[in-house]
């Protein structure tokens, strides 16, 4: 086996397309995972994880009780998915996901951003996104560094030992 | 587990550095741990080692987060002192156990 020492990972590009809590978590959990190791890190945002880093939504992201076979109700049963189409279930879920992840001290996404940039993480939003929503550069998080091209994401990435990661 | 002289005294470490036993940590020591790790030492990092050491031998498992928001140091500071890796770097200074959070 090789060495662990030989190739270190020395950058990671991490692309959020969602905006479910699980998955917006997840590419925030791993790029400040990387800024704590030493490594560079960049988390690219399109589509619907835009709204992760817009004012207006990401202090509001939900997880989806509706074709979602992980969710289960506090005792362990499935959450059945006819429960999940009902007025307000979707913000119960997600209000109680959240307060879960609060006893466990995971910090909130606009938190999350700030361990990221102070560490010297990057985050960027996708371009045609940002325009296909008809967004402005105003109403994203101040930790926002740009609004860049697909293109300029793979001259970011350009290096040895680069990975890229899309949730 | 491995042995390693530091300011003269023979140290057990484990095998990627840290100090297998926090009472075997002197100043002196840190000053030679951190000089592996290409860090010279001020009051302003010593401040930071003490809080740590303080905290985790009170038992408290201790994120960049909590020390960020600490009032000994701010994130940004903790990256500055400590580049790279900071909870490492300065758990392995401080001659306490490789930090195990994934926050």
């Amino acid at each position: 086996m090789a060495n662990v020492q030989d190739h270190p990972i020395k950058k990671v590009m991490i692309i959020c397309s969602k905006a479910n809590i699980e998955d917006v978590y997840a590419a925030l959990v791993m790029t400040n995972g990387a800024v704590m190791e030493g490594i560079e890190a960049k988390l690219f945002f399109t589509f619907f994880g835009l709204d992760a880093i817009t004012k207006k939504h990401m202090k509001k992201l939900h997880t989806a009780p509706v074709g979602n076979p992980g969710l289960r109700m506090p005792g362990g049963l499935p959450f059945p998915t006819l429960l999940g189409i009902l007025p307000g279930v979707e913000a119960g879920v997600s209000a109680m996901m959240k307060s879960q992840m609060e006893k466990v001290d995971i910090p909130t996404v606009d938190e999350f951003l700030e361990l990221i940039t102070a560490g010297g993480g990057e985050i960027y939003a996708c371009k045609l996104a940002v325009e296909m929503f008809g967004l402005k550069k105003e109403d994203f998080s101040e930790h926002v560094k740009d609004i860049i091209t697909i293109g300029q994401l793979y001259e970011l990435a350009a290096g040895e030992g680069t990975q890229i990661i899309f949730v | 587990m491995a042995q390693k002289v530091y300011a003269g005294k023979t140290i057990s470490v484990t095998d990627d550095g840290y100090l297998t036993d926090p009472n075997q940590w002197t100043k002196d020591i840190a000053v030679e741990i951190a000089k592996e790790e290409g860090i010279e030492l001020t009051d302003k990092h010593f401040a930071v080692i003490e809080y740590i050491r303080e905290k985790t031998l009170k038992g408290d498992a201790l994120t960049i987060r909590t020390i960020g928001k600490s009032d000994v140091i701010d994130t940004k500071g903790f990256y500055e002192l400590f580049p790279g890796a900071p909870l490492k770097k300065a758990s392995r200074i401080a001659g306490i156990a490789k930090p195990t959070s994934c926050v």
